[in-house]
Formats: C-alpha cells, structure tokens, sequence
C-alpha cells in the first residue's frame, strides 16, 4: 500500500527539479553550490551543438553505439503471443547501457574543469563504465562500493583496478549500494571544487535524474527509429528492468508520447511477501533517500531497509523520482520479478536465443514475457536488454546448484 | 522572551552549543549528559535523532546514531526524551536534529504536537537546504518552534542572503566543505566566510563541524558569537558508552567527559555563565 505524505510538498510545477511531487535536492547546505553548478554546467552543455556531437561522436567510436534490436523468433514462438524484440545494450563497451551516462558526464566533468572523478557502484557496472572513461579521459577516478559488494563483486573490483580505478570499501550502514551512494555524496561534499561526481541512475538530487535521463535516452531515440523502420509501426508495449531505473528511463523517455504501454519490472526477490525484494513501487511508501522525494522501503520510523534481490544491480531500496511520477500518474506500470521467474527467463533466452542477458535485464524480460502471453501475435513488446550475463554465471550456477539441492531433497 | 532569545543571543559572549545524539547509549545516559552539558556552560542543545542513512555525518555520529538504533530510539521517542530532559532540571534551549525522511514519516502534525508538548525549542534538519524549506519554515513558524539554517563557505552572497533573511535562532556556520567530524584546524577561507556572514544578519552566528579545542575557539573568537561542537563530545560518549549505560556508573563517566571538555576545549571559553 502506498502512504500519503504528511508534509504536502509545494504545489506542482513550482519548484525546479521535481517529476510532479517527485524528486527536489534534499541535500545538506554544503552540496548545494555544487548541485547548482552542475545543473548550470549541463543545462549548458545539452543545448551546444558540440558538446553533443562530442558525446554521440565516443558513444559510436568507442562503444559502438547504434546497439541493434534483434527479433527473437524462437522465444516468441515458443511464448506465444506479442512479437518480442530486445534493444541491445549489451552489446555496449564493458557490456551494459551504463557507459551512455558515464561518457556524458565525463565529457560534461571535462568541459566543467572538474579534475577528477568518483562514482558509486553496487553491482560493479557502473563503476566498470566509469574506471573505463576515466581511462579514456586520462581523469583519476575513485569508486566507492558497499564493503559486502566488494566480496561479492570480486571480478569487477579487479576490473576496475585494472582499469586505473581506486576502489573505497565502505563499511557503513550495510556496506551495499545505498552506503556507498552516502559516503561517495560525504566524499563530494569535501572535495566538491574539482571533483566530479558521476552518479550511476536516474536517482539522487536534482539535476541527476535528468541529466542521467538525458544521457540514456539514447537507447529508446535508437529503439524507436530501428523497431518503425523494422515493422513499419511502433510497439504496442516497451518493458525495462527498474532498480534506480536509468536503463527503464533510457528506453521509456522516447515512447512518452506515444500510444505504448510502459512496464517496468521491479526486483521480486524471494517474493514481496517477504522480507527479501526490492519492490519499491510495489511495497515501499513515499520518501526521502539521496536527495529526492520518492518512494522507499523504510520502517514506520523513517529508517531505510536494506533490500535484496538476486542482481545486485537491482538491489536498490530507492527508485528514481521520475518512475514515481510515472507510476502514480499511471503512465507506466510496475512489477516485481521473483529471483525465480528471472533465472527461467534468463535460461530461456540463452537456450533459445543464443543471448546470455545481465540478470537485471532478465527482470525485464521476464515482464515481457508474461506481458506478450497476454497480447497478440499482431502485436509487438520491445524489451531493453540492459546487459550481457557474463558476470552472473557464479551467481546462476549456485543458484540453480542450490535449487538442485532442495528439489533433490523434497522429491524423496 | 522565548527561551532561545534568552539563552542563545551576543551579549553572553562565546556560545557553546554541545551536539549529542538522543539515546547514545541510552535515554538516562542522554539525560544525564544533557545536564552536565548544561552544567558546562551550554547556551542550548542539540539532540541528534539517529538516522539509518545520515548524509551530513562522519564516522563518529553515524556509529553514534547505530548505537542508538540499536536500542530503538525514534524521532518521537526523542521528542518524549526532551520532556524528561527538562523534568531533570535543563532549562536551556533544545534543538532537535533531524534528517528530513524520519520526519516526513512522524508526520507534521504529531512532529509539532509532541514538540510543543515536550518543550522543544528549535528544529535543524540538515538535508533540507533553504529551496526546500518553505512549509516546514511556516509550521515551525506557527508553532513558535525556530527552524535553525545552515550556510556554508560555498554559499553564494545571493544565497546567504535569502537563507539570512529567513533564519531564526541563530546562524549555523558551516566551518568546512565534507561531514561532521573533528579537524585539527580551520582552511583560511573560514574567517572571511564569517565575517562574510555577519554583514548579513543580526542574528548570534555559530560555527559547527570540526571543532575540538580551545585554541579553535579562540581562533573563532572574533569573527562569530558561538561554536557547535559534536564529533568531539559524542567520541568521548562512544568511548564511554558500557559506563554511561550502567546506572551505578552514569554520572561519574559524564562528569569525567565534563572535565575532559573544560580542559581541552572550554577553559575560559565559554560566555558569562
């Protein structure tokens, strides 16, 4: 159930940064001149010519951006129902949609004069895409990630060393995502003069969410021109993953005005009638986490729960201020995948598609499926296929060794 | 005359406005503290409400804050703990510090209610900047409560000036870009900053983050009216937590943390008390 607030924000369309009552800079005073710098900077920066042949001129050189949209003929089939059509963002540089940001917002730090560079990192993705452009821009780059991420990250703390990057355990809180967004916020406020902070999804204080929005709408300006000209009409749903929700809002922003459907698939984790997802549309109420008014999961006092899912990606108790204006406006719709139903959507993509996708993504892909069930063969669903699953394969293999395990016991 | 104007204002000299966080350790130990503060010299209190996810705060107050979770304190819990703060005896201003998301959760009505009930007399919240602010400064504002504000080195004069223009109680000075926490000593811009700050405003300016001794207060001396000191005092809480959580051996850890303050950091300090 979702809770009203009880302290009304201002009325609508009067404060800057805001997604109807969403959103705002919810932020200590030592951020502030910052956060106006950086709206300044980029407000800027998106309307010169340059700077955007810039960004598109790397995202094609170096990430070799446009990702195709590929048909999957076999899974449709076997689905039966909505054509399904998958928005490659896998097949991005480091593997996944978040090096559009990390690339605009290193070419916005560069631009700004800003020296160096920090970024948060749950999964280890973002932080990847971040070492890699730091590297490219020759800027150094410091990478906060959750203590507990950091065991079970490895390959990706490595990744980012191996890249030039310095990787900050952070021990507090729960030392997950939600930590490392804390300190590297405490770390920015200290060295805010040179320092820019590349934040990973639409998430966090105003401008975030829209510069981030900005630089992955890429994905669904592709998407949209590809799917017309593939089928000669646009589709009649687009589905995404959502845990900040910076791939979703990526493929969404496009399809805005258009007759589709939106739909975004919320972690599920063991169930979200248990304490284990991170079902924050579904289950959390309204807040304030990293800067904005949006929903959380929190206890009744205000305290923030730490979530879970089986992607670590997705593993977010927050969800960006623009997806709550889109699910309380109805635009779009939300709803959580169970760590169950994304490994069997995951398994069928690979078997019958030959595409290994991120765990997020099958979140996504999972939604899509049980959508398409529902719509015609006429009709057509487009799915962000947000990253590829090579990091994942330790996380399946257990997960499928443990399900053996169990099922080996109660068949007995 | 509110109990704010009274204690908190340039004619007592140097004001000493000790932070702790409500129920570190316990609620006797938080009361305990709060009057031997008092005892000090303090011209008003800050009571930090503990907060799983607490952006301003360095290591210190967030241990300090997890230790309080731990035993279940919430922000209505801290509002009740005031009142049983004033029935021992503290008569001086109490500010409760909150981030803004356990408040929006209590809800306005019962924030305020439980506030005036419970002798409140000033509300901070650290992660709500001046563009922000504008409801619950008109609530704080109908319930006679002072929304405190906080400026910074990186505010701009156009800023400063807006957020002086509607600040009650008393200017709270950022000393230092980052978080709460000790530093040995000040970055020069401090010092214009402040003087920066009092053309601006009549209010008393105090400076917060980072202050630990004397020889910093000093320092401040003539370009503010009072100084904020957290970090260094909830450190010797933490250090003192299992004494001041047992009844038998309260008092005596309190008194041991006021000669450690008075040595260190107050000597001839503090205002005409």
């Amino acid at each position: 159930m979702i809770r009203q607030p009880q302290i009304e924000p201002a009325e609508q369309g009067q404060r800057k940064g805001r997604f109807g009552e969403f959103g705002g800079q919810y932020v200590p005073e030592t951020l502030m001149h910052a956060l106006l710098e950086l709206e300044k900077g980029f407000t800027e920066a998106i309307h010169d010519p340059d700077f955007l042949a810039d960004y598109h001129h790397i995202l094609k050189a170096y990430s070799g951006r446009p990702t195709p949209v590929t048909y999957c003929a076999r899974l449709t089939r076997e689905v039966g129902g909505a054509q399904i059509y998958l928005k490659r963002e896998d097949l991005n540089h480091t593997g996944a949609h978040k090096i559009n940001n990390a690339v605009g917002q290193a070419l916005l730090a560069r631009r700004m004069g800003k020296k160096r560079m920090i970024a948060e990192t749950g999964a280890g993705q973002h932080g990847v895409a971040t070492a890699t452009v730091a590297a490219y821009f020759g800027m150094p780059c410091k990478v906060f990630m959750g203590a507990v991420d950091v065991k079970r990250q490895a390959l990706n703390v490595f990744r980012m060393k191996l890249l030039g990057a310095e990787v900050v355990p952070v021990e507090g809180g729960n030392g997950t995502l939600k930590d490392a967004i804390n300190e590297a916020l405490r770390y920015w406020a200290a060295n805010v003069e040179d320092t820019a902070y590349i934040d990973g999804s639409v998430v966090g204080p105003h401008p975030y969410p829209l510069m981030v929005r900005d630089f992955q709408r890429i994905i669904g300006d592709e998407a949209r021109a590809q799917i017309l000209e593939k089928t000669g009409k646009l589709p009649d749903a687009a589905c995404a993953c959502v845990g900040g929700g910076s791939n979703a809002m990526g493929l969404f922003t496009a399809f805005l005005n258009d007759p589709v459907a939106l739909y975004g698939a919320e972690a599920g984790g063991k169930g979200t009638d248990t304490d284990q997802h991170a079902a924050t549309l579904t289950r959390g109420s309204l807040g304030v986490i990293h800067g904005a008014m949006t929903y959380l999961l929190q206890d009744p006092d205000g305290q923030i729960i730490a979530p879970y899912s089986i992607s670590a990606g997705l593993d977010y108790p927050g969800i960006g201020p623009e997806h709550a204006h889109l699910a309380r406006t109805g635009r779009a719709h939300y709803e959580a995948m169970t760590d169950d139903e994304a490994i069997d959507a995951l398994l069928r993509l690979s078997k019958l598609e030959g595409i290994l996708p991120a765990l997020e993504s099958a979140h996504g892909l999972a939604l899509a499926i049980k959508k398409a069930k529902t719509m015609r063969p006429e009709q057509s669903i487009l799915v962000n296929l947000s990253g590829r699953g090579d990091k994942d394969v330790r996380t399946v293999l257990s997960y499928l060794a443990d399900k053996e395990k169990s099922e080996g016991g109660t068949s007995k | 005359m509110s109990r704010m104007d009274e204690f908190v204002n340039k004619k007592r000299g140097m004001l000493f406005i000790p932070f702790i966080t409500a129920g570190d350790p316990t609620e006797d130990a938080t009361i305990e503290l709060a009057a031997m503060l008092q005892s000090a010299g303090a011209s008003a209190l800050e009571l930090g409400i503990p907060y799983s996810d607490p952006l301003a705060d360095g290591p210190v107050i967030q241990k300090a804050s997890q230790r309080a979770l731990k035993h279940g304190m919430t922000l209505a819990g801290a509002l009740r703990l005031c009142g049983r703060i004033r029935e021992h005896g503290v008569t001086i201003p109490l500010i409760v510090f909150t981030y803004i998301n356990p408040l929006i959760q209590l809800g306005s009505k019962t924030f305020f209610q439980l506030a005036q009930e419970n002798q409140v007399d000033g509300l901070l919240v650290p992660d709500l900047p001046f563009e922000e602010s504008r409801e619950l400064a008109q609530a704080c504002s109908m319930h006679h409560i002072c929304l405190i504000s906080l400026v910074a080195p990186t505010t701009s004069d156009k800023r400063l000036k807006a957020i002086a223009g509607s600040a009650q109680g008393f200017l709270y000075c950022v000393s230092s870009l980052g978080v709460t926490g000790v530093r040995k000593q000040f970055h020069p811009s401090v010092f214009p900053f402040l003087d920066r700050v009092r053309t601006v405003t009549d209010l008393p300016t105090a400076v917060g983050f980072g202050i630990s001794t004397s020889a910093q207060v000093d320092a401040l001396r003539s370009h503010a009216d009072g100084f904020i000191v957290g970090s260094a005092i909830v450190s010797l809480i933490g250090e003192r937590a299992e004494r001041l959580s047992d009844r038998r051996t309260c008092s005596e850890a309190a008194a041991q943390i006021k000669r450690i303050l008075e040595e260190r950091l107050l000597g001839q300090a503090v205002g005409n008390r």
